[in-house]
């Protein structure tokens, strides 16, 4: 058996990438890890692979990674995703992005690329929070939770970003956390694997900024958290509305087959070409 | 050949097919081989509002394309005439649609008031062809086109199955005018 | 009347002139979202493209538009959006991050009565200092505006071939009656040798820097997916790509964006010089409103007044040296144009050490600068 860690050398950027900007307990270094791994048993070829992100701690991983790389605008990741497929449908394209980048500034591009369901893969690590400008409030802040633009408890009810993508008709839609880690490589994978669009939570850990300003604990603690949080999907449908409480289902939510935008698309220019003996 | 300069203003209201009618004049300018404009105004509306389109045909060098002083002006509503018949050249032709249009005063020029809406809507049991019947009367009494133009930049523009309807409200419009040529 | 019509001229809409120009440019690429006067660009596009190989898609809005056809350019499509000026505003970032990017693309910009929703039928021309200005931080700029049908045409292919060359983001105007306004064109025969092609590495990938230092400051670019593996980011980057902090380092980025506009003025640079040579009054104009001009010049000039016109095609960067030149025995320049004084201001800028006295004409209610509004001031500096 191979080591992993040599695996997934073979995927980074070396030189003056590292260290990598990420705090100390962060989750997206398991996600990244989560990825590679993914893409290196799929056998996908680097140069084949294109990762998209906008603006976040979490969209900050292409510059790690030796893919064609694009780090574009706060919230535009998929639309930015959706030009580099539909020139190149032949690309494996995953998009990299955080709560925030995705459901906020980004909600808009996130749920029409969902409905037309064009081939991307979508990671969205959702920490909570906006942890690259120091804390803020996303639209997946826990009502109540405390964050430095919600200093007398949030208001805002949240966000469920897998029925979110599920209701704009993502075809392939699934939630797993920075915890459950073979889970998630596995889930990326077949993610990956969907033709059309996918979409993964993950549901992460921010202990030093999200954490901390709610006294979460530390990372372990977090981790914890979403070890006993996070219910397989099968044992979660059974669970009573008093045993669900705080807890989410993890797993696969959604994953159907329905025509592919830029297929689609190849079919409608096939269908536009001239027959043969017309002139 | 002398120099001409003809600028057209077609006005009414948005619907009534007056930018397709200089759409279409145009058209047959090009066919006749001399230069030509085309511009239009409109509201923010596609139904409704004030609408006109501008036509300039010259067999000289110009550069502003709108119609500014016209030799020519048909107005198929009262606000479209009130509106731009003070701007009528001296010794220009003014058409007006006297189906909607009930008062008509210039200082100079010469007026024809035909109600091409109700003909239209009598003779070919539709108002569609409105654009196309006055367009015609406008083209026969000011020959500012060739009336084989007109006919090739009209069949060429209509859909193929509205063709006939379109020729009749040509000819409708080409035998008013003979009429009223012959009057006056 | 004898019928002399050519095979090949037919009546065509400025905004059409745009597409087929888009098309004859080998454009393949078009990401847009419905906007008055601009939406007959991307009607026209949606049918021709997937019939010669290209693709069309309709955005959710035009922040989106823009991303995607930069994206689009990046993986090696020719790309092209068009819009209006509310939507202009709203591509302001995505023409930001294709600048510093260095990623080819046309933004056409069929500009309408402003500010906000104004008058979404009525030609204006008070885009034209957003076009230099509109994206936060200091950019380059090149942006061409045509005043025919036929330069509607010649001007989209001069802007995808300008992206091409000069990996920016170039935008085309036109106005609301010139993008819809028909003409009679013959269309030119497209010239392939005069279609600019993205120049292609020849390096090995593990030499590749997407941003070389480069004494012309224009450089071969590899696209997405062709071994390349490079990275493209928004923020201030190193000459591979990679984000830097380094004032040296963000120095040279800075640098070449100014520069491979300020030393390629002459090949950037058109203007149309009508009678100026002995011009004592001049007008000053673009767009539409130089249609206007061009018709009270000659006017004028039927009356052997000593009057000339003077118009840039090339919006940005600013004609100043030809402008400094040809003004040299100018002793007035009536400045016309849809908008309260953007052209005026950077005429002024441009003549400031002249003691030429400016005369504005400026509309923006909607209807256009007419020759006479133009022969009227004539008369008036006359006196």
């Amino acid at each position: 058996m191979k080591i992993p860690q040599k695996r997934v050398h073979k995927f980074l950027r070396h030189g003056k990438k590292f260290p990598h900007v990420w705090c100390p307990g962060c989750s997206n270094g398991i996600v990244l890890g989560a990825i590679i791994r993914a893409v290196d048993e799929l056998g996908y070829e680097k140069d084949d692979m294109a990762m998209v992100s906008g603006i976040g701690c979490s969209s900050r991983m292409p510059v790690y990674v030796d893919f064609n790389t694009l780090h574009t605008l706060h919230g535009r990741a998929l639309a930015y995703a959706t030009g580099v497929k539909m020139v190149k449908p032949e690309m494996n394209v995953c998009v990299v992005t955080g709560d925030g980048d995705s459901t906020a500034i980004g909600g808009n591009h996130l749920i029409h690329a969902a409905r037309r369901n064009i081939d991307l893969t979508v990671i969205v690590i959702n920490n909570n929070i906006y942890g690259m400008t120091g804390g803020q409030y996303s639209p997946t802040t826990p009502t109540g939770d405390f964050a430095t633009t919600t200093p007398y408890g949030n208001i805002d009810p949240v966000f469920d970003i897998c029925k979110l993508a599920e209701g704009a008709g993502a075809t392939f839609v699934a939630r797993t956390t920075a915890y459950h880690v073979v889970e998630a490589q596995s889930i990326i994978k077949q993610a990956f694997e969907h033709k059309g669009f996918s979409i993964v939570e993950i549901v992460s850990a921010c202990p030093v900024i999200y954490g901390k300003l709610n006294k979460k604990g530390d990372a372990p603690a977090m981790m914890r958290d979403m070890k006993e949080r996070a219910i397989p999907v099968k044992a979660f449908e059974k669970l009573t509305p008093e045993q669900v409480g705080n807890k989410y289902s993890r797993g696969i939510l959604v994953n159907i087959k329905k025509p592919e935008y830029t297929a689609e698309y190849t079919k409608l220019m096939d269908s536009l070409q001239p027959q043969k003996g017309d002139k | 050949m002398d120099k001409f300069k003809h600028e057209i203003r077609l006005s009414g209201s948005g619907g009534q097919g007056l930018i397709t009618a200089g759409i279409i004049l145009a058209k047959a300018a090009v066919i006749d081989g001399v230069n030509v404009t085309q511009t239009q105004s409109y509201g923010p509306e596609s139904r409704g509002g004030a609408s006109r389109a501008d036509v300039i045909i010259s067999n000289d060098e110009f550069d502003f394309p709108e119609a500014t002083k016209f030799n020519a002006l048909l107005s198929l509503t009262q606000e479209a005439c009130d509106k731009y018949s003070p701007n009528l050249r001296p010794g220009g032709t003014l058409i007006v649609d006297s189906t909607f249009v009930k008062n008509v005063s210039i200082m100079e020029g010469t007026i024809y008031e035909q109600p091409f809406t109700q003909i239209a809507s009598e003779k070919l049991g539709t108002t569609l062809p409105t654009n196309i019947l006055s367009l015609a009367f406008m083209v026969k009494i000011t020959n500012i086109v060739s009336i084989a133009a007109l006919k090739e930049a009209v069949i060429a523009s209509v859909k193929p199955a509205y063709a006939d309807l379109n020729r009749k409200a040509m000819k409708l419009g080409f035998d008013l005018a003979d009429k009223n040529k012959a009057e006056v | 009347m004898a019928k002399k019509s050519k095979k090949n001229i037919v009546l065509m809409q400025g905004n059409e002139a745009i597409a087929r120009g888009a098309i004859a440019a080998g454009v393949n690429f078009f990401a847009g979202y419905p906007i008055t006067p601009s939406t007959e660009v991307a009607e026209i596009l949606s049918i021709e493209l997937p019939k010669n190989g290209g693709k069309f898609i309709q955005m959710e809005d035009e922040i989106a538009s823009i991303s995607a056809i930069i994206g689009g350019s990046l993986a090696g499509a020719k790309v092209m959006t068009a819009t209006s000026g509310p939507g202009f505003s709203l591509m302001q970032e995505g023409i930001g991050y294709a600048k510093i990017t260095e990623t080819p693309c046309v933004v056409v910009n069929v500009m309408r009565g402003g500010p906000s929703t104004g008058l979404p039928t009525k030609p204006s021309q008070s885009d034209i200092m957003q076009t230099r200005w509109g994206s936060h931080g200091d950019s380059p700029a090149i942006v061409l505006y045509p005043n025919s049908v036929l330069e509607s045409y010649e001007l989209s292919i001069r802007a995808v071939n300008l992206a091409e060359k000069y990996r920016t983001c170039v935008i085309l105007l036109s106005d609301e009656v010139l993008g819809h306004m028909r003409e009679a064109i013959e269309i030119p025969e497209i010239d392939e040798s005069k279609i600019i092609k993205r120049i292609k590495p020849n390096t090995p990938p593990e030499w590749y820097k997407h941003y070389p230092e480069n004494p012309k400051y224009i450089s071969p670019v590899a696209s997405i997916g062709e071994g390349y593996r490079f990275h493209v980011t928004g923020l201030t980057h190193d000459s591979f790509g990679f984000p830097t902090n380094r004032a040296d380092e963000a120095e040279i980025m800075n640098d070449r964006l100014k520069k491979k506009i300020t030393h390629h003025l002459d090949d950037l640079i058109q203007v149309e010089d009508y009678m100026m040579d002995d011009a004592k009054i001049a007008v000053f104009a673009a767009g539409i409103t130089s249609r206007a001009a061009k018709e009270a010049v000659r006017n004028s000039r039927a009356k052997r007044h000593k009057v000339g016109m003077f118009r840039p095609l090339t919006i940005w960067p600013f004609p100043e040296q030809m402008i400094r030149d040809k003004f040299k025995d100018v002793k007035a320049v009536i400045v016309p144009e849809l908008a309260e004084g953007q052209l005026l201001g950077e005429l002024k800028r441009v003549l400031r050490k002249t003691n030429i006295k400016f005369y504005p004409i400026q509309k923006t209610n909607g209807e256009l600068i007419t020759p006479d509004d133009i022969s009227e001031a004539i008369k008036e500096v006359r006196k």
